[in-house]
């Protein structure tokens, strides 16, 4: 897949890396502000999006990068559903118990489990979303050769 | 809203079809935050945004135009009957919502203890994360594992070449 012209490259070199930035801090702060795991994670995804349809990129590439994506959401989905389960073995014996201390509320470390539910969550969102994106331009490249 | 819809029906190019749908999607971005909800705002506009990007770039690699047809008799027949379900399934709505309060009114038992005990029980100070991570963990457990059997479906459609 070809790339555009250099001053979308440039201008989307500098943005992107905000966009990621913005995108994890709706992440970490789903807790505390509006937002959340699925809100930031979908931004994430649109970072990489943005960077892949203006510089292009080589086809090999792209599927490495496929690999990857599909590893980190199944590995994130599977520690969502272990830290859930966690709820079974300690304190309330109920499956999504929030055992953790939950701190003061307002502070960035507080709310118990909620952070890490969001961190993992927001992960999950921002792979398969960009799995998908990947997987249709990979399969338009098989089909122009 | 309304007529973005109704336009993007009616247009004969298909990309300013799908740029009219746009239109639809930012409008409800509007009435979210008009409804105070700016947590649905946040994911629509961006969802919105990466949807119509994928849409624009599956329809300039289309042939950007719609076959017509003249309606024959089956046609007529098909758009009647579906005109008259619209209506019967418009009334029964109707009869079923007469009976419920006025819409953002009513009091509701559950809401009521949602929005009371929720700080004191998740320490979360954002509400919506606090319902959707822990009073509703299971739904939200069911999102994410329909997003990923979405995922195995797409990659088993369209790698299959890659695979092999």
């Amino acid at each position: 897949m070809k790339g555009m012209t250099i001053i979308v490259k440039k201008t989307t070199q500098l943005i992107a890396g905000i966009i990621f930035l913005y995108g994890i801090y709706i992440i970490l702060h789903g807790h505390l502000t509006p937002g959340g795991g699925f809100a930031g994670g979908v931004i994430l995804a649109g970072s990489f999006i943005l960077l892949i349809l203006a510089n292009g990129s080589d086809f090999l590439n792209l599927v490495r990068e496929e690999s990857g994506s599909t590893l980190y959401e199944n590995l994130s989905i599977l520690v969502f559903l272990l830290l859930a389960l966690t709820g079974l073995l300690a304190g309330a014996n109920a499956f999504f118990a929030n055992w953790l201390p939950h701190g003061i509320p307002g502070e960035l470390v507080s709310a118990g489990f909620l952070p890490l539910y969001n961190i993992f969550v927001g992960i999950e969102v921002a792979a398969s979303i960009l799995t998908i994106f990947l997987a249709l331009i990979i399969f338009k490249e098989e089909v122009l050769r | 809203m309304i007529l973005g819809a109704i336009y993007a029906i009616h247009a004969k190019d298909i990309l300013s079809a799908v740029i009219t749908g746009g239109i639809v999607g930012y409008s409800l971005v509007i009435c979210f935050l008009l409804l105070k909800a700016p947590d649905l705002a946040i994911v629509q506009i961006v969802v919105e945004t990466i949807t119509l990007i994928l849409m624009v770039a599956v329809v300039l690699d289309s042939s950007r135009t719609e076959a017509y047809s003249k309606l024959d008799t089956q046609g007529w027949v098909t758009a009647g009957t579906a005109v008259l379900i619209l209506l019967i399934l418009f009334w029964f709505m109707k009869t079923a919502s007469a009976p419920l309060d006025h819409f953002g009114q009513g009091s509701l038992r559950m809401a009521d203890a949602y929005v009371n005990g929720a700080m004191d029980k998740t320490g979360s100070a954002n509400l919506v994360t606090g319902v959707v991570f822990d009073f509703r963990g299971y739904d939200t457990l069911g999102e994410a594992t329909v997003l990923v059997t979405a995922v195995l479906g797409v990659l088993t459609i369209l790698r299959i070449k890659g695979k092999k």
